[in-house]
């Protein structure tokens, strides 16, 4: 792998680099994994008692919403391994999400004040 | 290194020269096939968000909207729920395995992420038969809304669809990294496909099922 020209050398430096993160992020086992998978079931305990305990309508909903919100971040966080990624490819895989947010944020107030 | 690719050729010019933001050969440092997956997941969220909110404004514009839990069996589909998510914690145990090179830990992890998605399905088959049972249709349902049992159909239709493509995509990855004929990246983008499923259903079981 290593080579005489100083740009062979950057290469293997590089390939180094990387392969040693990779074999540290193997390492790591399964502990985070676990983690993530316990605090998943949490907040699904969580949402079942929210949405069977008697709680004003708007308060249920938030906290519904919350919940989930708090669920998918773990998921994409952890499982999807997005928290470990170049901060560049998370900032291009999160802002397409910009248009799911103008997609509700048009359609609700027109669905909510629409007279029956 | 197997399968090399310019990601490690990059990376000493680049922070070298310009920094993290430079952007170079290969700007996010992912391979080929993660960033194609990412596309496409970012792709059918919003074909899940369209759907989603076309459910919420039918919902919220309409007079009235059946109360959920007398409908749906909340026992069940909270099962259903622990179900995918143990199924998604196996997936990423299964990349672990195959990044450290353990691939029969890997496709032992892999076998039990395809168990849950077919317990799944299995649990989403009968919910349906049920529902359907009930006299729910596509164009109506005895609980009111029409739209309440249309909106069920399609959504969680859909979100089947993914599970049992993902079954189908998780069975040759376990047939392939059987024979080692696979690689920890191939595995790790296979997760993420697995574990965008289980993104979309933590939307569709609190907005359908308890909202």
């Amino acid at each position: 792998m290593a080579s005489s020209t100083p740009g062979g050398l950057q290469v293997s430096d590089r390939t180094e680099a990387v392969a040693g993160h990779a074999e540290a992020a193997a390492h790591q086992g399964y502990g985070v994994y676990v983690r993530t998978w316990v605090w998943l079931l949490v907040f699904t305990l969580l949402e079942l008692g929210a949405a069977t305990v008697a709680l004003p309508r708007a308060v249920t909903v938030t906290l519904l919403v919350a919940l989930a919100l708090m669920k998918g971040s773990l998921i994409v966080a952890y499982f999807m391994h997005l928290r470990f990624e170049r901060l560049q490819f998370v900032y291009a895989v999160l802002s397409p999400f910009i248009f799911a947010i103008i997609l509700f944020g048009a359609i609700a107030p027109d669905a909510i004040f629409r007279v029956h | 290194m197997t399968g090399a690719h310019p990601v490690v050729t990059d990376g000493a010019d680049e922070t070298r020269v310009s920094g993290e933001w430079g952007g170079g050969v290969s700007p996010f440092r992912v391979s080929w096939a993660k960033l194609m997956m990412w596309l496409f997941l970012l792709s059918d969220t919003l074909t899940f968000a369209g759907l989603l909110s076309g459910y919420g404004y039918s919902r919220l514009s309409s007079p009235s909207w059946p109360a959920s839990h007398e409908v749906f069996n909340l026992n069940l589909v909270g099962l259903m729920t622990f179900i995918l998510i143990c199924s998604s914690a196996t997936m990423a145990m299964a990349v672990t395995a195959a990044k450290s090179e353990r691939w029969a830990d890997a496709v032992r992890f892999v076998g039990l992420t395809i168990l849950g998605g077919l317990v799944f399905l299995g649990m989403q088959a009968y919910e349906w038969s049920h529902f359907i049972g009930e006299g729910a249709r596509l164009s109506g349902n005895p609980w009111g809304a029409p739209l309440f049992s249309a909106s069920f159909f399609v959504i969680t239709g859909f979100h089947g669809l993914h599970v049992t493509a993902g079954v189908v995509y998780l069975a040759t990855v376990l047939a392939r990294s059987a024979r080692r004929r696979y690689t920890a990246d191939g595995v790790e983008v296979a997760g993420l496909y697995w574990h965008f499923v289980d993104l979309v259903w933590v939307f569709i079981f609190t907005l359908l099922y308890l909202i």
